[in-house]
């Protein structure tokens, strides 16, 4: 009888729900989702895919973001409902605490390792451009180093703002001007003033007599040395011809086998 | 593995999810009966196929015959949702599938479809599978064997009884 085969070569031409394609690569994490999140930092649109976070910015509209991340990434981006836990890792992450990972796909190695040497750099604490360009073992490579920052796909989250200019201004920031740039660290729990006041005057490093040791100014472990053992240092050499060694967690100079 | 290589594989996939994705969609409606069920098969043949193709060498993709082997992995995915496998639902990244009836093709035929789909997938397995691949994808007897690891007389028998139990023709339904 014709007309059965007829009607099940007809259910063969049924076609896939709209969207379907789209939604099963971002899924595999070919292409990428994104949704608005509340956070501290006021409204945040994420872009995030299996592999992590992809992209943030604090853009005015959706169709703003989608143009950004068209931009910049060029997958597909999808808008959708995220994970259940999304919110809450992302809150933690924007707190110090590391729960999410990221997508650095499609960023030279160069970029890719400004960033994670950058990401490193704990909250309530900065370090200068030069700094992140001899970690990652390019001392000569500062204005390049800057670039990459200022192309972070991902600030707030990789803290682009926790890098800043030596002599004490706050340097560009991507994620929404200087400005922006003092009010997160502000929030973070930096004192931005006092840090410009230090490098006004020409101090880069915090000494501490009692253990001979010297750090950047904002790093934590010189945090509780009382004020009559402070001194304030204007270079790794006089600081050394004093008889500091750098700080073996803020590394603030080269550091030189004992 | 670099990730020039993954990126050739990421391509490939992404052809392979439009090409095929229809294709897919039909075949797990017509096994399962319903478009919800439809396209949880749909999605899990594709993220089976994914999860292998990144593990193949370049010349097995390249040699892949991708509408036989997505059959069979679709196949395997109903056989192991009856089995009580259930894959857990993905809602893919929370969308709400969108299972509204296409215009252009007329509700009340949609509705026909979808009742003729409802019967195939009552049918047993073998004949359901055999019919379904044969009328339904229209494979050929070959590709339909090939598919199901079953011998070419064995497909064309249970294709024969299966469009026989659909016309409603089951007097001489003796076995099971």
């Amino acid at each position: 009888m014709s007309t059965l085969t007829t009607d099940l070569k007809r259910l063969g031409e049924v076609k896939a729900p709209a969207g379907f394609a789209d939604r099963l690569l971002a899924h595999v994490g070919m292409s990428d989702s994104y949704a608005r999140f509340d956070t501290v930092l006021g409204a945040v649109y994420v872009a995030w895919n299996r592999q992590g976070i992809s992209a943030a910015a604090r853009d005015a509209s959706a169709d703003e973001f989608e143009a950004r991340f068209h931009k910049e990434v060029g997958r597909q981006l999808v808008e959708a409902v995220p994970p259940p836990d999304l919110a809450a890792k992302i809150h933690d992450e924007l707190e110090g605490r590391h729960r999410l990972r990221f997508d650095l796909r499609g960023l030279t190695p160069f970029e890719q390792a400004v960033l994670r040497k950058t990401k490193q750099i704990p909250r309530g604490e900065v370090r200068p451009y030069g700094w992140v360009a001899r970690e990652i073992g390019h001392p000569a490579a500062v204005r390049a180093v800057g670039t990459a920052l200022a192309n972070n796909p991902i600030p707030y989250f990789i803290p682009c703002h926790r890098v800043v200019r030596t002599d004490g201004q706050i340097g560009n920031y991507g994620g929404g001007g200087p400005e922006a740039k003092r009010a997160i660290l502000t929030m973070e729990g930096v004192r931005v003033n006092r840090l410009q006041e230090l490098a006004s005057k020409g101090v880069r490093y915090q000494g501490v007599k009692t253990t001979k040791v010297f750090c950047y100014p904002t790093c934590h472990t010189g945090r509780h040395a009382l004020e009559k053992n402070i001194v304030w240092l204007h270079d790794e050499a006089s600081a050394r011809a004093a008889g500091f060694r750098p700080c073996k967690v803020c590394r603030p100079g080269a550091q030189l086998s004992a | 593995m670099g990730t020039a290589v993954i990126d050739v594989t990421e391509r490939l996939f992404e052809r392979m999810v439009h090409e095929h994705q229809h294709r897919v969609f039909a075949l797990g409606l017509a096994l399962t009966g319903n478009r919800h069920d439809a396209e949880e098969v749909a999605q899990d043949t594709f993220l089976k196929a994914y999860r292998a193709l990144v593990t193949y060498p370049p010349d097995r993709i390249r040699e892949l015959k991708q509408k036989a082997w997505l059959h069979r992995i679709a196949l395997n995915v109903v056989r192991n949702r009856v089995r009580g496998i259930k894959p857990r639902l993905v809602e893919l990244n929370g969308s709400e599938p969108d299972h509204a009836i296409g215009t252009e093709d007329g509700a009340l035929l949609n509705l026909e479809l979808d009742a003729l789909a409802e019967r195939v997938s009552a049918l047993p397995a073998r004949y359901r599978d055999a019919v379904v691949l044969r009328h339904v994808q229209e494979l050929s007897y070959e590709e339909a064997a090939d598919a199901l690891g079953q011998p070419v007389g064995t497909v064309k028998a249970n294709v024969h009884r299966g469009l026989k139990l659909l016309r409603g023709d089951n007097d001489e339904h003796s076995d099971d």
